[in-house]
């Protein structure tokens, strides 16, 4: 069976490194179970509950780099509370008591102290890279010891994150001998910096090649900035607000002719329109636009300045853009691959700008689409199978109707054979999210035709269990599931178990279950951990079987029940 | 029955509609808040009022399904919404529904944020600078003769604001409202005489006080008003999902 020496199959391991790919070869026999998990680096963990860290530690010994998932993804949107749990101490507790040469931590939807960062960076030599997204519970003093400890730090990045902001000194901390920077992104901080430490941080790492920068850094401050950084790839602006005939933003017009690597650009958190001519040229070169923070830029400013992108590949942009925007995106950005729209006004509630127009006119222009999210005000069934037709490569698509049950508004007919001419017509769908008027219809095409579904969020939609049966019946790569406010009860719960050992997790919120199906559930597979969260402490969590569970998330673990769950989280 | 009402409501609403009697359609919440209301393509709709349209159109596709059953359910769906007021009395509260739109709360704060702070520069108003200038606002209590003001960038903390507040309307209601932020109480407090914060944002909408950063509500009240707990009741629920979230 196998007839190369060990190292001759370490080395051909050392060309494969997707996770699933070594998640597979580990499957094939002892002999390169061993052989992979002893030279295995990169290690992915998408649920922190599913695996204890020792356990991970033990099988990796040469782990370098660690990304985990905390929190289901509906707590993105207020539906689990706070300290629900996905907290990292322990696992950086346990990495620095087994010593792990840790280089890289890579953090989605977790609960980060202050203290895990201090840890963090007293315990790990090489410690290289810090990627939080979405996290929270940290203030900028637990930056601070990142700075001032972490001395190979090449990257630091903090995407959407919460953090409790004390104020700029934090980048005060990075010592005078590091050099090594290459990656900043500290968007996320709301307040002040303190910008000759920046600027000299900036002056003194000649690797830098991405920096995104907070609103507390002005546009004189940028000019500075960009003097000693012409070499950056990926510029986040922080405030872009000035008088355009001053003499500060003729030189930031002159400083940017220079930056001719910039090939992504973000931010513009506040901004004066009459700026935005000094990165046109900038512009010409862009893959990747994100302004969907900047609704400053709207209207002809916008369509003037995405006129000059014809370059782009991913532009995330907010709906005021409209359909007659998104007409001049179709016209110019033929190289689109991923677009995202997101509401203007997210707590309005139907005021999109945006309807099935504009993303009609993106699929007849931009051939290469395959990634979407799109909030909107309506969607046709006759729009999207124009979609389907237009572009048949959609690995990732998500609709999002800002009135949640909305029917089609011409036909008023549910949106099932829309959604339905998606699925048959994109093969390779991997993500799916579905909104407005929806019956138990949509399902069944979704489990009869999306093969390669690996992950589905369901809201107000379907009829029975029948729906949710279809699904789970159907889609044999689904990993995720995540359903609210839908008509499914236990019948549709219980009715393949084996199915969720298969999968990641499952969250149901609002819908029929009762506390009796969930323990039934339980019961029979020990390696689920099924967590009832109560958040209403007026009924008592177990009186009575028979009511309808308010939000219930599963999740296959290979560790029981765990031991942090707060008092309103009951794991059956 | 309510729902009843909502089902001719749309059924009136449709033939409006060809007809183009917007004028005379129907609709919730207060007398004066013509124009919110378009006919045409995004009709600007409660969420249940749409849910009502599920009903209607379900009873009429598939014979399955029992409509009386649909309605517990959908009644049962009240419980995550926040009704609109009826009362044309009552500060009207918006129809909105847990965790919808599906946007990250950090995205909704800054653009929330980023939006008033737009307002204040093209107002040009004297609070454009964050930092240094004053903001006052009126704060009236029911029950007192005089309205008061305070200046809100006095405070870091909404405890510190509860505090100044309960000083200076006296013993009424401060214990109340100290209690406020403890979750147990909160339903106590709604059912008593005791008295809840509320405030009026830069939409013109009245909102129970503490649900957001301190930062941001300072940004966005325009006025405060303490009123009596039994009046408040409207606006609990989703302060007390939100409460609860952020414990």
């Amino acid at each position: 069976m196998n007839y190369c020496p060990d190292e001759v199959m370490e080395h051909v391991f050392d060309f494969i490194t997707s996770h699933k790919d070594r998640n597979a070869v580990s499957l094939v026999c002892k002999s390169w179970y061993q052989i992979e998990r002893s030279s295995r680096q990169k290690v992915f963990i998408g649920n922190c509950y599913a695996i204890s860290p020792e356990r991970v530690i033990e099988r990796f010994p040469e782990l370098k780099s660690l990304t985990l998932k905390g929190k289901p993804h509906f707590a993105d949107f207020n539906l689990v509370p706070h300290d629900w749990g996905g907290f990292v101490y322990p696992w950086i507790e346990a990495l620095a008591n087994h010593r792990v040469g840790l280089e890289e931590l890579r953090l989605k939807r977790m609960v980060v102290s202050d203290e895990s960062l201090e840890l963090l960076s007293k315990s790990f030599v090489n410690f290289k890279s810090l990627v939080l997204v979405s996290c929270e519970g940290f203030t900028t003093d637990g930056l601070a010891a990142i700075a001032a400890n972490c001395r190979y730090l090449r990257e630091l990045d903090l995407q959407e994150n919460e953090v409790e902001d004390h104020k700029g000194h934090w980048i005060s901390c990075f010592p005078e001998s590091c050099t090594s920077l290459v990656s900043l992104n500290f968007a996320c901080l709301k307040g002040e910096i303190n910008l000759t430490a920046l600027e000299r941080l900036v002056a003194r790492s000649p690797n830098l090649k991405s920096l995104r920068l907070n609103r507390a850094v002005p546009l004189e401050a940028l000019q500075r900035i960009l003097m000693r950084a012409p070499q950056l790839v990926d510029l986040g602006t922080g405030s872009f607000l000035h008088d355009p005939a001053s003499e500060a933003y003729s030189k930031l017009k002159a400083t940017l002719l220079k930056c001719n690597s910039i090939r992504t650009l973000s931010g513009f958190l506040e901004v004066s329109p009459r700026c935005l001519p000094a990165i046109y040229t900038v512009c010409q070169n862009l893959t990747s636009l994100n302004l969907s923070y900047a609704p400053g830029i709207h209207g002809n400013d916008m369509i003037k300045l995405i006129q000059h992108c014809r370059k782009l590949e991913r532009l995330w942009i907010l709906d005021c853009i409209g359909d007659k925007g998104l007409g001049v995106v179709a016209s110019t950005c033929k190289e689109l691959q991923e677009l995202r729209v997101f509401p203007s006004d997210p707590y309005g509630v139907g005021n999109a700008a945006v309807t099935e127009e504009g993303l009609v006119a993106i699929s007849a222009g931009c051939p290469k689409l395959h990634s979407l999210l799109y909030f909107c005000q309506q969607m046709t069934n006759a729009a999207l199978i124009t979609v389907a037709k237009n572009c048949s490569n959609f690995t990732r698509f998500r609709l999002c109707i800002l009135d949640p049950t909305k029917p089609d508004p011409v036909t008023l007919q549910p949106l099932d054979e829309g959604f339905g001419a998606i699925v048959q017509s994109c093969k390779r769908l991997r993500r799916l999210s579905l909104s407005g008027l929806l019956t138990d219809q949509v399902f069944l095409y979704i489990g009869m035709y999306a093969e390669q579904l690996e992950m589905l969020s369901i809201a107000f939609a379907g009829d029975s269990d029948k729906g949710m049966l279809y699904v789970l019946n159907g889609c044999k790569n689904l990993r995720k599931l995540e359903i609210r406010d839908s008509p499914f009860g236990n019948k549709a719960l219980s009715d393949d178990v084996g199915k969720y050992e298969t999968m990641r997790s499952l969250w149901m919120s609002s819908c029929e279950v009762t506390l009796e199906g969930c323990k039934a559930l339980a019961k029979n597979m020990p390696r689920l951990n099924v967590e009832i969260i109560n958040e209403d402490d007026e009924v008592a969590p177990s009186s009575d079987d028979r009511q309808i569970v308010g939000k219930m998330y599963l999740y296959r673990t290979l560790v029981g029940p765990r031991k942090d769950a707060p008092w309103y989280v009951e794991i059956l | 029955m309510a729902v009843v009402g909502l089902i001719n409501m749309e059924n009136m609403a449709g033939e409006k509609e060809k007809l183009g009697f917007e004028a005379t359609e129907l609709r919730l919440g207060l007398p004066g808040n013509g124009g919110t209301i378009e006919v045409e393509g995004g009709r600007k709709r409660g969420f249940s009022e749409t849910v009502d349209l599920k009903l209607n159109l379900s009873s009429k596709e598939s014979s399955d399904s029992d409509p009386n059953e649909k309605l517990n359910s959908l009644q049962k769906k009240d419980k995550n919404l926040l009704s609109s007021a009826t009362d044309p009395a009552k500060p009207p509260a918006k129809a909105q529904v847990v965790g919808w739109p599906p946007v990250r709360s950090y995205r909704k704060n800054m653009l929330a944020v980023q939006k008033s702070r737009q307002e204040e520069s093209e107002m040009g108003s004297g609070n454009n600078s964050t930092t240094s200038s004053a903001a006052f606002v009126k704060v009236s209590m029911d029950g007192a003769p005089y309205l008061r003001k305070v200046d809100l960038k006095m405070y870091n903390t909404y405890q510190e604001l509860y505090d100044a507040l309960g000083k200076m309307f006296g013993n009424c209601g401060s214990q109340g409202m100290k209690d406020f932020m403890n979750e147990s109480k909160l339903m106590d407090l709604l059912n008593g005489s005791d008295y809840v914060p509320t405030y009026e944002d830069k939409d013109g909408d009245w909102m129970l006080v503490g649900d957001v950063p301190w930062r941001m509500f300072v940004e966005s009240c325009k006025r405060l008003r303490i009123m009596k707990g039994t009046e408040a009741i409207g606006l609990a629920p989703r302060a007390m999902e939100k409460c609860k979230n952020r414990s």
